[in-house]
C-alpha cells in the first residue's frame, strides 16, 4: 500500500498536502482500492466555505457515493476539473492527478492534529 | 469513508474460499456476502464476455411435493403450473391478497407431484410462512435452505465450462430447464436460467460440497477467462436487462402488471391469490407501471430512492438504479403514472438536492448482440 511520508492524513482516508496555508486533498490508495472503479467525482466549487466534518466533494463508485470530508475549517480555492472527464484518475493517480480539492484554512494550526504518514500505516494495520 | 458491520449475521458455507479469492464481503439481505472480488466492472464484463461464478447459496431452496403439490400450486403462484413438463421451470410471483409481490421466484417441476422452488434470500422465512399457513391435504412443503449450497454460472462460456467439469455426467438441461444426478456419489442439481442476461446455469449442491465446487468452477474456468464474482456485479447485470429486484422494482404494493411483468401471469388458468386485483387493473387501467430511464448528459449515476421529478414536480423515486459497466451509462427504473409512463418522456433525477436530465427509454438497456 503507498503512503508517501510527506503527506498528512485522516483516519476518513483522505490525504493532505500542506504549501503554506493552503492544502491539496485527495483520497488514499487504501481508499480508492476499497471503492476500485471510481465513475464519479462531485468537486466543490470555489469559494464556497466549509467547517472541519462537512461534506467537501462526493466519489462514486459503480456501486456507491462516498463523502469527502473536509479535515479543517477553509474556504475551497478550486475542484479538480479534470476529474469530471476522468474520474478514474482518483484510482490510477490517487496522490497525483486523482487530486480532489484544494481548500485555503483559516488557522494552519488545525492541521497539528492530523495523522502523520507512519500513524496512517498504523491505522491499515 | 465509513464502514458498516452486523454481528448477528448468516455466513455462507463458501466464506472460507471467497476470502481466499480476495471477496470484500457486506451484509446482504440478512447474510455476510461477497460485494466484490476485482471489482464490479471487471466482474460484470466477464460474465457479458466469458464467464463469471456467484455464490448464491443465500437463496431459498423449498420442496413442494404430493399428489395435489400441481393443484395446490397453482393457486398460490401466477404461473399456469399445469403447463410445465417434468424438467421444466417458469418465472413466477407469490401475490398476496391485494395483487402485490410477496415474492418472485422461479418453480420447476421435477416429477408429476415434485416442485423445487428457488426464492429470494430475505424472504425465506416469509414465504414458507405464508406457504404454511395455505397447506392443504396431499401437499407437503419442505425448507431445504441450509441444506444446499448454490452456484450461479453465468456468461457465453459457461457452457464450455460446464462440459470440462461435469461433461457426460448430467446433461445441461434445456433453457429454464432442471436436472438432478448423482456425480461421484454427490448429488447436483442444475437449473438452467440465470438473472444477468447471458446464458448460464445455477448449479446447488450439498452446503459442504460448495467450496470445493465454487473453488473448481473458478480456478478451472480460468482458460475462459472466468472470475469470481460479487453482488455488485449481479445488480448491474439483472438492471440492464431490466429485471425486476424485489424490495426495490417489486413490492407487496404494486402488482406484477403494474410491473411490466404479465409474461409471468397466466390470467387464463383460474383462480390463484391476488387474481381479482389483477383482472380489475386489466378492465380499469394500471394507475402507473415501472418504466427505463437513462441520464441524458454528464451526471452521477442514479442511486435507489433518488426523487424523480416530472415538469419540475417531484412525483415518484427512483427504484433500482446505478452506473451502467456495459453502457458507461446511468440508467434506472421508476414508477410513474400511466400517461406519463411513455418512452421519451423526460424527467429529472434530484442528485443530491441538484437535477439532472434524463428520459423514459425503451426495456430492457441492454440487448446481448
Amino acid at each position: 500500500m503507498n503512503v508517501p511520508d510527506d503527506l498528512k492524513y485522516t483516519e476518513s482516508h483522505e490525504w493532505i498536502r500542506i504549501e503554506g496555508d493552503t492544502i491539496t486533498v485527495g483520497i488514499t490508495d487504501h481508499a480508492q482500492e476499497e471503492l476500485t472503479d471510481v465513475v464519479f467525482v462531485e468537486v466543490p466549487d470555489a469559494d464556497e466555505a466549509l467547517e472541519a466534518g462537512d461534506p467537501a466533494a462526493v466519489v462514486e463508485s459503480v456501486k456507491a457515493a462516498s463523502d469527502i470530508y473536509a479535515p479543517v475549517d477553509g474556504v475551497i480555492v478550486e475542484g479538480n476539473e479534470g476529474l469530471a472527464d476522468e474520474p478514474d484518475l482518483v484510482n490510477t493517480d490517487p496522490y497525483g492527478e486523482g487530486w480532489i480539492y484544494r481548500l485555503k484554512v483559516n488557522d494552519v494550526a488545525d492541521l497539528d492534529g492530523m495523522l502523520s504518514a507512519d500513524q496512517y500505516r498504523e491505522l491499515l494495520g | 469513508m465509513a464502514n458498516s458491520s452486523d454481528a448477528d449475521i448468516k455466513q455462507t458455507p463458501l466464506r472460507e474460499v471467497h476470502e481466499k479469492f480476495g471477496a470484500r464481503m457486506v451484509p446482504f439481505a440478512g447474510w455476510n456476502m461477497p460485494v466484490q472480488y476485482s471489482g464490479i466492472k471487471a466482474e460484470h464484463l466477464a460474465v457479458r464476455n466469458d464467464v463469471g461464478v456467484f455464490d448464491i447459496s443465500h437463496m431459498g431452496q423449498f420442496i413442494v411435493s404430493g399428489e395435489n403439490a400441481g393443484a395446490w400450486l397453482n393457486r398460490q403462484l401466477t404461473a399456469d403450473i399445469n403447463k410445465l413438463g417434468d424438467g421444466q421451470g417458469q418465472y413466477t410471483f407469490m401475490l398476496n391478497e391485494q395483487g402485490g409481490v410477496i415474492d418472485d421466484l422461479i418453480i420447476y417441476r421435477t416429477a408429476a407431484d415434485s416442485y423445487f422452488m428457488v426464492v429470494n434470500a430475505s424472504m425465506i422465512d416469509e414465504d414458507y410462512a405464508w406457504l404454511a399457513g395455505k397447506l392443504e391435504d396431499g401437499v407437503t412443503l419442505e425448507n431445504h435452505s441450509d441444506a444446499w449450497a448454490g452456484l450461479a454460472v453465468q456468461g457465453p462460456k459457461s457452457s464450455d465450462l460446464y462440459s470440462k467439469l461435469i461433461g457426460d455426467a448430467l446433461a445441461l438441461p434445456p433453457r429454464n430447464g432442471i436436472a438432478t444426478a448423482e456425480v461421484d456419489g454427490e448429488t447436483i442439481v442444475v437449473c438452467r436460467t440465470g438473472y444477468t442476461g447471458e446464458d448460464g446455469y445455477e448449479f446447488f449442491c450439498a452446503s459442504e460440497q460448495g467450496p470445493k465446487w465454487f473453488e473448481r468452477f473458478v480456478t478451472e474456468g480460468e482458460e475462459f477467462g472466468c472470475l469470481p464474482c460479487g453482488l455488485g456485479a449481479r445488480d448491474s447485470l439483472r438492471l440492464e436487462v431490466c429485471y425486476p429486484l424485489n424490495g426495490s422494482d417489486l413490492s407487496p404494493t404494486r402488482t406484477p402488471l403494474q410491473a411490466g411483468l404479465k409474461f409471468a401471469v397466466a390470467m387464463d388458468k383460474g383462480e390463484f391469490t391476488g387474481r381479482s386485483v389483477l383482472a380489475k387493473q386489466l378492465e380499469e387501467g394500471l394507475g402507473e407501471r415501472l418504466v427505463a430511464f437513462k441520464m441524458v448528459g454528464k451526471s452521477p449515476p442514479p442511486r435507489p430512492h433518488y426523487p424523480v421529478a416530472v415538469n419540475g414536480e417531484i412525483i415518484s423515486e427512483a427504484c433500482s438504479a446505478g452506473l451502467s459497466p456495459s453502457l458507461n451509462e446511468g440508467i434506472g427504473m421508476t414508477y410513474l403514472p400511466t400517461e406519463l409512463a411513455k418512452i421519451g418522456t423526460q424527467i429529472e433525477i434530484d442528485i443530491r438536492g441538484r437535477r439532472f436530465n434524463a428520459e423514459i427509454v425503451k426495456k430492457p438497456f441492454y440487448k446481448k448482440g
